[in-house]
């Protein structure tokens, strides 16, 4: 059962990103992002990880991607503003993509169908489990990464302010 | 899965959506006549006695309206907006806890349907999901008011969620538990939360209005300066779900500031009751309580509508980023401390 629910929601990740990629109106883009985010939070579900999955849905789903359609309209993109693309820039794309396709069969052609895996602790994905985890032995870089996001945040109000302190 | 659960499951979640439904049907009429009282009118009163069929006749004239959808909008999603966000408006209702189980038929029926045990997570997320059918609805409709309201009302809904989620993590410490049914069972009989997390219910309070679109909070539908904000080019029934959207909305937050901080379904004496009443009643009759403070605060939303003018935007963020978050904090902490010092000694 859990097996098929895969496949189908694996399959609909598979095709939503594809839309993402060619979908000709960014806010369409965002859209179908938003979609293939949602078939991950079924993914944390299927894999029992109740507290991953609500995350993600908040996180991606709820916050970043509601600022990227934030973006996005308020820039109101079209035709007119689009960029035109040099042949230069063609180029150099189509060679970036092509050592990025090489990398993935290079690495595709070494991997084998291994057995699934099975969890020795299946409730490692709740909330107790996780929580315990992270506050126990992995602290440190849970706390560092907090401050790494701190900084981060600081960052990004600096950059807005300096306009300010020259003016 | 045995077939008798599916069932109970299907009639628990028909009569939610049935209730919920009719609640907001009829949130509208209490809010004219709320409104008609405080500025001492009459209100609707021509549909049947005291007017109580003006809904039906309201959604009658919703469906006979003229369906237009502009030329150069977005087909698809300027449909998809008013749905979204009426699906939205309704998940919410999944994990609330209406009632202790009752006894039916020799039978234990809990009353919620389903007790998963990240709730308070699940009702953020359907939160926060709230907001695309107003952004998607605003940008299909290919109109610049329209534009400008989706984005307020983003930028609001984000603002805000930061809020609520600091708020409700004092909660969380006390409580020490992410599942609604166990933080309403918690607090049997006068053990309300909100007796000990004050600042954190109005904080909490004050974010679900700015969650909701509700006044003072209705920026993204001030008819002022944006005609009619995110509808204004909806018509008939597609209007008439972003507008029952939000009196379902209240309703939810309703319930969900009901479960989390005023006891749920809990009330002083509670015990006894159930001893007078036995299983069947007087589960029924804590739910009956738990409705009973839920109209009370759809009351208070209504209340406030008609009282507190809308903010203006910087008033907005300024309430929201430089106010609300560093009270939350504070409250965090300060409840981080009481609580450390309690388990010391």
């Amino acid at each position: 059962m859990s097996t098929q629910v895969f496949y189908f929601v694996a399959t609909l990740s598979i095709i939503f990103s594809l839309l993402v990629i060619f979908a000709k109106n960014p806010i369409h883009s965002v859209l179908y992002l938003i979609l293939t985010f949602f078939t991950f939070t079924v993914h944390y579900v299927l894999l029992n990880a109740q507290f991953l999955a609500v995350v993600n849905f908040i996180v991606y789903m709820g916050a970043i991607m509601v600022l990227f359609l934030f973006v996005l309209m308020l820039l109101n993109l079209n035709k007119e503003t689009e960029p035109s693309k040099s042949p230069l820039i063609k180029i150099v794309g189509v060679i970036a993509g092509g050592c990025l396709v090489v990398t993935l069969i290079g690495s595709l052609k070494s991997a084998s169908i291994t057995s699934p895996l099975i969890l020795k602790n299946p409730g490692l994905g709740l909330v107790e489990n996780l929580g315990k985890e992270l506050f126990g032995p992995f602290l440190l870089p849970f706390e560092l990464s907090s401050l790494l996001l701190l900084a981060a945040m600081v960052g990004a109000v600096l950059l807005s302010k300096r306009d300010e302190v020259e003016a | 899965m045995d077939s008798g659960f599916v069932i109970e499951k299907f009639i628990l979640v028909a009569v939610i959506f049935g209730i919920s439904l009719v609640i907001a049907m009829y949130s509208t009429y209490a809010e004219r006549k709320v409104a008609a009282y405080l500025q001492d009118r009459l209100g609707p009163d021509r549909a049947g006695p005291f007017g109580i069929l003006q809904p039906l006749a309201d959604g009658l004239k919703m469906f006979m309206k003229e369906e237009i959808i502009p030329t150069s909008s977005n087909r698809f999603l300027f449909i998809a907006g008013p749905g979204l966000a009426l699906l939205c408006a309704c998940i919410g209702t999944a994990v609330i806890p209406w009632g202790s189980p009752v006894l039916i038929a020799g039978k234990t029926i809990p009353l919620q349907v389903s007790d998963i045990n990240v709730g308070v997570l699940y009702i953020f997320g359907v939160v926060s999901l709230g907001v695309y059918g107003v952004m998607i609805g605003g940008w299909a409709s290919n109109n610049k008011y329209s534009l400008l309201s989706a984005i307020r009302a983003a930028s609001q809904n984000i603002s805000y969620e930061i809020a609520m989620g600091l708020s409700i993590i004092a909660l969380l410490l006390m409580t020490n538990t992410l599942s609604l049914k166990e933080i309403v069972d918690q607090q049997h009989g006068w053990r309300w939360n909100v007796l000990y997390q004050p600042l954190g219910f109005l904080i909490f309070m004050v974010c679900s209005f700015a969650e909701t679109n509700r006044a003072p909070f209705d920026l993204p539908e001030c008819e002022t300066e944006l005609i009619g904000g995110y509808h204004t080019e909806y018509s008939s029934m597609k209007l008439g779900f972003y507008l029952f959207a939000e009196y379902i909305n209240m309703f939810v937050s309703s319930a969900v500031m009901a479960a989390l901080y005023w006891g749920g379904y809990n009330y002083p004496g509670m015990d006894s009751m159930a001893v007078w009443l036995g299983p069947t009643w007087a589960p029924l009759f804590g739910t009956a309580v738990f409705f009973g403070k839920i109209c009370a605060f759809i009351f208070f939303f209504m209340w406030v509508r008609w009282t507190i003018p809308r903010f203006r935007y910087d008033q907005l963020m300024n309430l929201g980023w430089k106010g609300l978050i560093p009270l939350a904090i504070a409250n965090i902490i300060i409840t981080g401390v009481v609580i450390a010092i309690i388990e010391k000694f």
